[in-house]
């Protein structure tokens, strides 16, 4: 591992291990209050691994971001960070201004977003429902039509016509946004991007977000099953209890291990459609395992608000479903193996 | 952060450029295989193809030169095991011998040992059987009674061995013997037994598919010399839990169902049904990552690390993936498997659903792995 991934490793555990906690989050599920780590996060310069460092970033690699994103899945992180990190990304790499605070990307490629007009006179009209964070975020990097083509713009939310707020399971913003002549900087969609970017890579940084949260999951299982003493031995050392955790912990490991190669291949300069689609298929997949035995172990107290259990599972269940879930991600990958036929399934396996 | 320690491994240049290599070595030596022959996978048995694979280079690949081994490294063997697999190679007779019995002679054996044996596993020409279950010892081992008595010159075996695959084919067993009646771990010693030893019978087990893999070996006055004791007498149960996590730890372990994937894949792409095509897609992601998670295993062997909890949990895993197989392509395809005629996807169905209960048994059953499993968390 990388110096600058160990440095980013310890400064995102630091922080969140020692400020997001029940009570915090609580807050959170109450208000949307964050406590005032986002603004942590922001100095710690955690938003901008992606970005150069001419631009405020931390010039790193996409296995940095990985680091940061599970992370923040692991602690139920109450702020925008992975759509931050791709905002700040996909504009930077678009040649446009890096966001300064939250942001937030949209995608509009399927023409439910439209550009018209040049430079200054460019206008975003257009709606899309459940934005992450967009009721929050003030900036948001969207991919749209223009002429028929697919092209990158950044616009305000102080701009839109309308935010409809909404939530997930976990109660973070997920939320109707809609633009009317919005003003946009408009700039091309690069080569080497497909024009679903922003559910590809969303779908990265929430697989990503999962295999934490299951690593989270797993460790508060295992310790609460070492903890709680029922006939007169821990729950842990029942062999239906381990052999269940032991299930529980393939899931987390199988997670832990897909959700990693998508940024492994943009670092080795591969595209990573593949890998994305594999790793948001078997993490969301992987969620309801962890979910399900993590309540079990738990038992009633873990169904109840007061323990910090659902903090993980709520976004487990939630994250699952959000870019593509696993049964739209399973479709592209047997669409592409079907078009490839069974002579190339192996080759597929072995180079994916 | 993390019960286990999956470091991404990836392959490097040399390992990858075997691939072709292999692959055009299987395309010609496997031309003739039917799609159900090739479902036999790692079960299937075919000397002349293994000696072949000797010729290559292929056996004992990471093992010192001096011994006739290719010191390579484990990424290349990886390359050329998984592309086995892959293609439905008849590897058995010298699969068990290059995974585990040459690096455990590696490891523990006497250099006459090494120097005997390793070059005969290296040639394709020796094939080895493993001696570890008995009638009242399964997945406890420790329960393990065929005895080795101390005698003029050697050892005298007395018991019966079950469930011994390939026994009837294999030239050589490691056998796990009790050697000392006290000390129910440390009074276990491994021995390399000719499998043409006088007093020593072995009978066919049929499974229920009407094949044989296994066998029941008794013991009766067996001699084995002293020079066929594997590390010193009492070191057998060390010995075995070391040979078990290689055993756990290589791409068999997920890809047993491989032909069936493909042949599902074939039916998917002639009816385009939704649900085969989704269901393909799943199975691709779930091999994808116990791919990788394999990998990373095999990375653990090239750094001298010890694979064993991490290799239980890919074991784990992938055996519920290969065996669910059988279970999604029944489901998905309205079609009988068959035994006799059929299509290719029925027959290779067939074999595989009657196959498929030995996936969670073979090597460690689930419950044995998930308590390793378990211990690695901390539970136990």
């Amino acid at each position: 591992m990388s110096e600058l991934r160990n440095i980013l490793t310890d400064s995102v555990n630091g922080l969140f291990g020692d400020r997001v906690t029940r009570e915090l989050l609580t807050r959170f599920d109450e208000t949307g209050d964050d406590g005032g780590i986002w603004a942590e996060v922001e100095a710690q310069g955690l938003t901008r691994p992606l970005v150069s460092e001419e631009n405020g970033g931390v010039g790193g690699e996409w296995r940095d971001a990985h680091v940061l994103l599970s992370a923040g899945g692991f602690h139920s992180a109450p702020v925008p960070l992975a759509e931050t990190i791709l905002a700040s990304w996909l504009a930077e790499k678009a040649g446009l201004p890096v966001p300064e605070g939250m942001a937030t990307v949209i995608d509009g490629s399927d023409g439910s977003l439209k550009v018209t007009g040049e430079g200054s006179s460019a206008k975003l009209s257009g709606a899309v429902a459940r934005v992450p964070w967009g009721s929050k975020a003030e900036t948001a990097v969207v991919v749209g039509v223009q002429d028929g083509g697919v092209v990158v713009g950044q616009v305000r939310l102080s701009d839109a016509r309308g935010i409809t707020a909404s939530q997930n399971m976990a109660r973070e913003p997920r939320d109707d946004v809609s633009f009317d002549g919005a003003p946009v900087r408009v700039a091309h969609l690069p080569n080497d991007l497909p024009q679903d970017v922003v559910l590809q890579y969303g779908a990265m940084v929430r697989a990503a977000q999962i295999a934490g949260a299951m690593e989270k999951v797993l460790s508060q299982t295992v310790q609460y099953a070492n903890e709680r003493t029922q006939f007169g031995r821990p729950l842990g050392k029942f062999q239906a209890i381990q052999q269940e955790l032991s299930r529980m912990a393939g899931e987390a490991a199988s997670s832990g291990v897909i959700a990693e190669a998508p940024f492994a291949a943009l670092d080795a300069g591969q595209n990573p459609e593949w890998q994305i689609a594999a790793a948001k298929a078997r993490t969301s997949e992987a969620a309801g395992v962890g979910a399900t035995v993590g309540h079990q172990t738990h038992g009633a107290i873990g169904f109840t608000y007061e323990h910090s259990l659902h903090f993980a599972t709520r976004r487990l269940w939630s994250w699952r479903s959000e870019f593509g879930g696993a049964r739209f991600w399973a479709r592209r990958l047997g669409n592409r193996a079907v078009d490839r036929g069974v002579d190339n399934f192996w080759a597929d396996i072995v180079s994916g | 952060m993390g019960f286990f320690n999956f470091e991404p491994a990836t392959l490097p240049p040399e390992a990858e450029a075997l691939r072709p290599e292999v692959r055009a070595f299987l395309a010609e030596a496997l031309k003739d295989k039917r799609p159900v022959d090739r479902a036999w996978n790692w079960m299937g048995h075919d000397q002349d193809f293994s000696r072949k694979v000797g010729a290559q280079g292929w056996l004992g690949m990471t093992w010192p030169t001096e011994y006739g081994g290719g010191g390579r490294t484990f990424f290349e063997r990886y390359v050329v095991m998984e592309e086995m697999l892959a293609a439905g190679a008849p590897v058995q007779a010298h699969w068990v011998a290059d995974r585990q019995s040459g690096p455990l002679l590696l490891r523990f054996g006497t250099e006459e040992q090494r120097e005997f044996f390793l070059p005969q596993i290296i040639s394709g020409e020796a094939c080895f059987c493993i001696g570890m279950s008995e009638p009242d010892s399964g997945s406890d081992l420790a329960a393990t009674r065929t005895k080795a008595e101390k005698v003029d010159g050697g050892w005298k075996v007395n018991g019966t061995k079950v469930w011994t695959s390939n026994a009837h084919a294999a030239h050589y067993m490691i056998g796990l013997f009790r050697t000392n009646s006290e000390d129910k771990h440390g009074g276990l010693s491994q021995f390399i037994v000719d499998m043409k030893s006088s007093g020593l019978t072995v009978s066919p087990i049929i499974n229920l598919a009407g094949n044989h893999h296994f066998n029941q070996c008794v013991f009766e006055d067996v001699f084995v010399p002293d020079g066929r004791l594997v590390g010193s007498p009492g070191s057998g149960w060390n010995q075995v839990m070391a040979e078990l996590s290689f055993e756990r730890s290589g791409p068999e372990r997920y890809l047993s169902c491989i032909q069936l994937i493909l042949e599902l894949l074939g039916v998917a792409a002639q009816s385009r049904d939704p649900a085969m095509v989704e269901e393909v897609g799943r199975l691709s992601a779930h091999a994808l990552t116990l791919r990788r998670m394999s990998l990373s295993v095999a990375g653990k062997l090239q750094r001298g690390e010890n694979p064993s909890l991490e290799a239980s949990v890919v074991k784990d895993v992938g055996g519920v993936f290969e065996q669910s197989i059988p279970e999604i392509a029944a489901r998905l395809v309205e079609e009988e498997p068959t035994l006799m005629g059929g299509d290719d996807f029925q027959q290779v169905l067939a074999f595989l659903t009657m196959e498929a209960p030995s996936f969670s048994l073979r090597g460690g059953t689930r419950e044995i792995l998930r308590g390793i499993i378990a211990r690695g968390l901390g539970l136990r």
